[in-house]
């Protein structure tokens, strides 16, 4: 304890202090509100079921950054519009048209399981092709110039599909199958939303079991951890590196459709906020970890879904969701004053960073 | 690459179908028909025509320089060969758009909506289907042998044709604000009459432009080597002076640009000004220091709201202070955002200070967004009635005078940039952006060091921000969306990052093309982002690196680098 | 070098003695200049619109609305029209480069345009500063025709004034729905904070109670958080006056929501689109969404729907085409009514002429009614419509007076 007193510079004083303003803000907020309290139980559990749902989106999409910056240390900006060429794609040419016909609402399950296909292949195509073209020729260059380049790729692909889909909003088919909720104990979960979480949650352990117990999961792994080393074990890094991009390009796919699910609407523009709001939750869980990313996504969707109501309406601020992601970025700046790696990430990666 | 000594059909067949779906592409998503009607040249060839049938000329010429050394008629035969082939995705595309649905309507149009008749018609030459493909083919067939023979021609030729072609096709592209800018009037009217339709060239013009431009580059290439030789032999004295006279000169084009620039360029000068000033900030932040800021718009939003709060002559004005009293104030504000935004992200490194930034720049935007704040600077309602800088009763009202007051900014801020770059200073920055822990070890104050470097750059832009605030006279939260952060990080690393110059030629070139190319309107993002790309591949040092960081890119393996990035642009 | 500038010193005298002598010289007595157009030129209007970015649906359906007029009228005292035009954007600085684009070219007459209230801020003074006529299809802000705040002379709307429309849908629903307790939603935009706030204000006036005023952000999509916190405080009716995307998403949600299952929704013309028919659904049905009375019972408006989908080949996207129309053809007609042409055909055309008749404009009959303009360029008919969306069309179920 003296030692580390010894060893308080001024800067970890200042640092404490904002550590202890957030959280004293955060309390007092949470105090006040629950004093007050005009939520019932139901309410509460009401948001925390949003949150989970919203939060398993993003998880799925942040496992696509989390791979990709596992592996090749780039933030991959692209990674929004692959999520949104998939599942634009396939409701334009797989979904719309199957549901006007009967065969959309006599088959659900295997409709879905077609506009998922065609999602996934879509983004994991449109991945693929950026990798190729905008992201490998540059391995060498400094890292700043394929952040560039990916920011171009974000918003050629963005306005690329506009130019193919058009403009305007498209609506998803809704699913007869889908309609209502379940009731488990007086907590009325939508239909969707159970779908979105149990996919998600199966996804995740997929993924989870690909990267551990899979021979290709270990040769990612292994370029991850040193590009040169895996390539004089005789890894194909090229070929590692487009399975990876592939991976997370197929998880944003089928985020896609899960998205699509749970709102209804697809567009051109879609890709962009759910985009920077994974890359968020990839940062919050630690970048370049699994399990990370998964939990960054969960924390963010409950920050924003609990977070205006439990700690801004104690502190007597109007129109209080506006601000959720005012909230949701101090959580990150607090966790990360805390841990700078991130919830799960290692040690090693603040080097690499 | 090995020894290519037969025609290499794999690889025509390949570029080819690749100039045919680029041309199917910009077809699909309507670029094609869009300009069929923006002439280039009046009643000779349009903006469409160059989006069809730009891939099956460049391919050709590719093509022949991928069979170089071959006999000549392998070359050209290779040439037409991928020219038909590029019109395949095509010909399928007027194939497929024949299919028609219960309606009678385009069947196709339901998934892709820019598959209209007037698309289809215009593949087809106005003709049937069997026809329409054939034409088609034959003159994309054409166009690839125009390619590869634009390829074969000896450079002394070659090269004024393509300079004539070049300048013909920038000129009509841009003839909107040529006129605009100077057609309006006197001797400007009558060149107009003669030389421009009201969008494109005309016949004589193109002429014109192609004989002025074909000629110069044929004097200069004779010239070029006389006056190099000339320029070599002087005196160090002579140099000396030759620079002082090319500074001077460079000084009196910047005082007199607004008088030859008219109005709306001076409007576009003035924005890239406001853009420059930000890059030269940002540069110091990333380019200097090396911390990767991805919400720099907040210091700029803050620099407006700070001038909008101090200067209103609305309800929500206090102080009513004028612009040049309420500008200090404004950059200090800026520069303790700076400081107080820098401490929490003190030990973040990389990219997790890029993801807090960019929360950072959200967290300002949504502030001033919001209904809690709304009573004190506006909320959505922004801030309205803000005036303009004045000096003995001259009121900066017109573009073309905003433009010294800009002007002055980025001189100040070159300045300011040029001698902290040579500093004590500035070499702890690039001390600490090598490698912060060994610059820690070397007794560098990091702490100092990374605060400085944000509230400097946080100055620039909260001083670029004010001179916004009172350009527009009113300020809405959403002029300072993430949007802003990412071009102004886009500019510094495609002019050259570290590189003053750098940060003035990629405003120039993010914010200023953009900006002279605005008729292609929703298409502009997609020409941005392919412009970010292409230029990273081709240049990824940057236009205008810094000597430092040119010699760092190098040394890593420049052939390979060269290489792939010459693979890639074809 | 000396050769060079005496040649074209002399040939500008020339040139300048050429027009000169160009017969009978027509007098320019108007306070803030002239157009001229020469015979075989065309008559020039402009227009800023946003047609790209998110909110682009409101612009093009603008542009449409002005397309369409144009080629209506056809000519103008025997000159052709021509339109030329520029992305605004939906904020301040692209209403500023767009319309210093515009009227640096001087043979423009007027201006169609801007989208958004804060593109149309900066825009107004520069085109009052131009000597042009600035027209707005669809900025509602007050604050630009008051001319304590930001009006400049030559600033004049089509569309209706916040104030009128907020407060017609709150008398709508105190008065016609006997709603005592409401709750709003805005999106941030200028439009929306603007509308609810006059809602709010005129709701608590006739003697309702606004239960809370709450507020998303564009790009949102899991409204369900907002939408249970609304819920908590018990409203009888919602009122967000927002766009198709965000709209969308609150109409389909709320019905999720414990305790909004019967609670009456409401917005205003942002939503009036088939993308909201589609993007909400069969959970639109019932909804109530102020507006313009475009039930096309005027010929006009059936005749403007008829060639949209010839043109076109869809429905109009938003409301705004009506407006954009009703504005470029009050703009025409001043045209004509204030033109001087000479014999050869060359019109003369005084601007402080042009807006003084366009400030006069009265009983304009346009799609969106009869139209007069006040001193400060309110020019929209008070009429507001509130539609109800039944089986997927906005039908007109009450009107203001």
């Amino acid at each position: 304890m003296r030692e580390r007193l010894q060893n308080l510079d001024p800067l970890s004083v200042v640092l404490w202090l904002l550590r202890a303003a957030i959280l004293g803000a955060v309390l007092w907020g949470t105090v006040a509100t629950i004093l007050n309290n005009p939520y019932s139980a139901e309410n509460w559990l009401d948001f925390l079921v949003f949150g989970v749902a919203q939060g398993s989106l993003y998880a799925l999409i942040a496992l696509g950054y989390t791979l990709v910056y596992g592996v090749l240390f780039m933030i991959n900006f692209a990674h929004g519009e692959f999520f949104m060429s998939g599942i634009f794609t396939a409701t334009v040419f797989v979904a719309i048209p199957l549901s006007e016909t009967a065969f959309w609402d006599s088959h659900p399950v295997l409709s879905l399981l077609v506009v998922a296909l065609v999602a996934m292949a879509t983004s994991v195509g449109i991945a693929v092709l950026t990798e190729r073209v905008a992201y490998r020729p540059l391995r060498h260059a400094p890292r700043l110039v394929p952040l560039i380049t990916a920011i171009g790729a974000s918003f050629f692909w963005q306005y690329f599909f506009r130019g193919l889909y058009g403009s305007g909003i498209t609506a998803f088919p809704p699913v007869e199958m889908l309609k209502g909720s379940l009731i488990v104990g007086g907590l009325e979960i939508l239909w969707t939303q159970v779908v979105v979480i149990v996919a998600s949650v199966l996804l995740l352990i997929g993924l989870y079991i690909f990267v551990m117990r899979t021979k290709t999961g270990k040769a990612m792994r292994a370029v991850a951890e040193d590009k040169q080393v895996a390539a004089l074990m005789g890894i194909d890094v090229d070929r590692v590196i487009v399975i990876t991009f592939a991976t997370g390009a197929a998880l944003a796919g089928a985020a896609g459709l899960l998205y699509a699910l749970l709102f209804r609407q697809v567009h051109f523009f879609m890709g962009f906020f759910p985009g920077i709001k994974a890359f968020t939750a990839a940062v919050l869980g630690g970048i370049g970890s699994v399990p990370g990313a998964a939990l960054g996504g969960l924390f963010l969707g409950m920050f924003e879904s609990i977070g205006p109501s439990l700690f801004l309406e104690g502190l007597g601020i109007p129109a209080a969701y506006q601000l959720k992601d005012v909230i949701a970025f101090t959580m990150l700046v607090l966790v990360l004053i805390v841990r700078p790696q991130g919830i799960l990430g290692e040690r090693l990666a603040e080097k690499k960073a | 690459m090995g020894t290519q000594t037969r025609l290499d059909w794999g690889a025509t067949v390949r570029l080819g179908l690749l100039a045919g779906v680029v041309a199917l592409s910009l077809s699909l998503i309507g670029m094609v028909e869009r300009f069929s009607e923006r002439d280039i040249i009046g009643g000779v060839f349009s903006l469409g025509q160059v989006f069809l049938f730009g891939a099956a000329i460049g391919g050709g010429y590719l093509a022949a320089r991928r069979s170089a050394g071959e006999e000549l008629g392998r070359v050209l035969l290779g040439g037409l060969a991928l020219g038909l082939i590029s019109s395949l995705p095509l010909i399928l595309l007027l194939v497929a758009g024949g299919l028609t649905d219960a309606e009678g309507g385009i069947l196709l149009r339901r998934f892709l909506i820019n598959v209209s008749p007037g698309l289809l018609k215009l593949l087809a030459f106005g003709q049937g289907q069997i026809a329409g493909s054939l034409i088609l083919a034959a003159v994309t067939g054409v166009l690839g042998l125009v390619g590869a023979g634009v390829y074969l021609l000896p450079p002394r030729l070659g090269r004024p044709l393509l300079v004539g072609l070049i300048s013909v096709f920038l000129i009509g592209l841009l003839s909107e604000i040529i006129i605009l800018a100077w057609g309006n009037r006197g001797i400007g009217l009558i060149i107009r009459r003669f030389m421009f339709a009201a969008r494109g060239l005309l016949v004589p013009g193109a002429c014109l432009v192609f004989l002025v431009a074909a000629g110069s580059n044929v004097a200069w290439s004779g010239q070029q080597e006389r006056v190099e030789q000339r320029l070599s032999t002087l005196g160090p004295e002579q140099q000396q002076r030759l620079r002082r006279g090319m500074i001077a000169l460079g000084v009196l084009l910047l005082l007199v640009l607004p008088f030859i620039l008219r109005t709306y360029l001076s409007e576009v000068i003035d924005n890239i000004g406001l853009y420059i000033l930000m890059g030269l900030g940002l540069n110091i932040v990333v380019g200097f220091a090396g911390l990767l800021d991805l919400g720099y718009v907040a210091f700029f939003a803050i620099g407006a709201y700070a001038m909008g709060v101090l200067t209103s002559h609305s309800d929500l004005g206090v102080g009513g202070l004028s612009f040049w009293a309420a500008l200090p104030f404004a950059v200090l504000a800026a520069v303790a955002a700076g400081i107080i935004l820098g401490i929490p992200v003190l030990r973040m490194r990389g990219d997790y200070l890029a993801i807090v930034t960019l929360g950072f720049g959200e967290i300002i935007r949504i502030l001033a967004l919001s209904d809690f704040l709304a009573p004190y600077i506006g909320g959505a309602q922004g801030i309205l009635l803000i005036p303009k800088a004045r000096i003995l009763g001259f009121e900066f009202v017109r573009p073309e005078s905003l433009y010294y007051v800009i002007l002055l900014a980025c001189l100040l801020a070159v300045f300011v940039s040029w001698r902290l770059r040579d500093s004590r200073l500035g070499r702890q920055w690039m001390a600490m952006r090598e490698d912060e822990d060994v610059a820690e070890a070397m007794g560098i104050n990091l702490v100092k060091t990374k605060l400085l470097a944000f509230a400097i750059g946080a100055g620039f832009s909260g001083l670029s921000g004010a001179i916004f605030a009172s350009k527009l006279s009113s300020i809405f939260p959403h002029s300072f969306q993430l949007l802003v952060s990412i071009n102004v990080l886009c500019l510094i690393i495609v002019g050259g990052i570290g590189s003053l110059p750098g940060a003035m030629v990629g405003a120039l070139i993010l914010v200023g093309l953009p900006e002279l190319l605005r008729e292609f309107a929703e298409y502009r993002f997609m020409m941005y982002g392919a412009l970010l790309i292409v230029m990273m591949l081709v240049r990824p040092e940057g236009f205008w690196p810094s000597a430092i960081h040119k010699r760092e890119l190098h040394m890593e393996e420049p052939e390979a680098l060269a290489h792939l990035a010459a693979g890639q642009t074809g | 070098m000396k050769k060079i500038s005496a040649l074209i010193i002399v040939s500008i005298l020339a040139v300048m003695l050429l027009t000169a002598c160009g017969g009978p010289q027509f007098e320019c007595e108007d306070a803030i200049g002239c157009v001229d157009i020469a015979p075989e030129d065309p008559v020039r209007i402009g227009w800023a619109l946003v047609i790209s970015g998110p909110n682009e649906t409101l612009g093009v359906d603008s542009q449409r609305g002005v397309e369409i007029a144009a080629e209506d009228k056809g000519k103008v005292l025997d000159h052709a029209i021509e339109l030329v035009g520029e992305d605004s954007l939906c904020s301040a600085e692209g209403g500023q480069t767009a319309v210093t684009k515009l009227t640096s070219d001087p043979s423009l007459i007027g201006i169609v345009g801007t989208n958004c209230s804060s593109a149309g801020e900066p825009a107004s003074k520069i085109a009052s500063d131009a000597g042009m006529v600035l027209i707005s299809p669809s900025n509602t802000a007050p604050s630009l025709t008051n001319p304590d705040k930001t009006w400049n002379p030559g600033y004049l709307r089509s569309c209706h004034n916040d104030n009128i429309q907020g407060a017609a849908m709150a008398n709508f629903a105190y008065n016609e729905l006997g709603v005592r307790k409401a709750a709003t939603i805005h999106d941030g935009s200028p439009y929306a904070d603007q509308l609810q706030q006059v809602f709010a204000d005129k709701f608590v006036e006739l003697g309702g109670e606004i239960t809370t005023q709450e507020a998303i952000n564009t790009g949102d999509t899991d409204m369900r958080p907002v939408l249970t916190k609304i819920a908590v405080t018990g409203p009888e009716l919602i009122y967000y006056p927002i766009f198709i995307a965000e709209g969308g998403h609150i109409t389909v949600q709320a019905k999720e929501i414990s305790g909004l299952e019967d609670t009456i929704l409401s917005g205003a013309d942002g939503m009036i689109s088939p993308d909201f028919i589609a993007a909400a659904g069969d959970e639109a049905n019932g909804m109530y969404i102020s507006g313009p009375d475009l039930a096309f019972d005027n010929p006009l408006g059936q005749a403007f729907l008829q060639k949209h989908r010839t043109k076109y080949g869809e429905d109009p996207l938003s409301a705004f085409h009506a407006h954009a129309y009703d504005a470029t053809m009050m703009l025409i007609a001043a045209i004509e009514k204030v033109a001087v042409q000479d014999e050869d055909g060359t019109l003369h055309i005084g601007r402080q002429a042009l807006r003084d008749a366009l400030y006069a404009t009265k009983d304009h009959e346009g799609i969106t009614g009869t139209l007069t303009c006040n001193q400060y360029g309110d020019c929209a008919d008070p009429l507001i419509t509130v539609n109800q969306i039944q089986e997927g069309e906005y039908v007109p179920v009450w009107t203001a007076d």
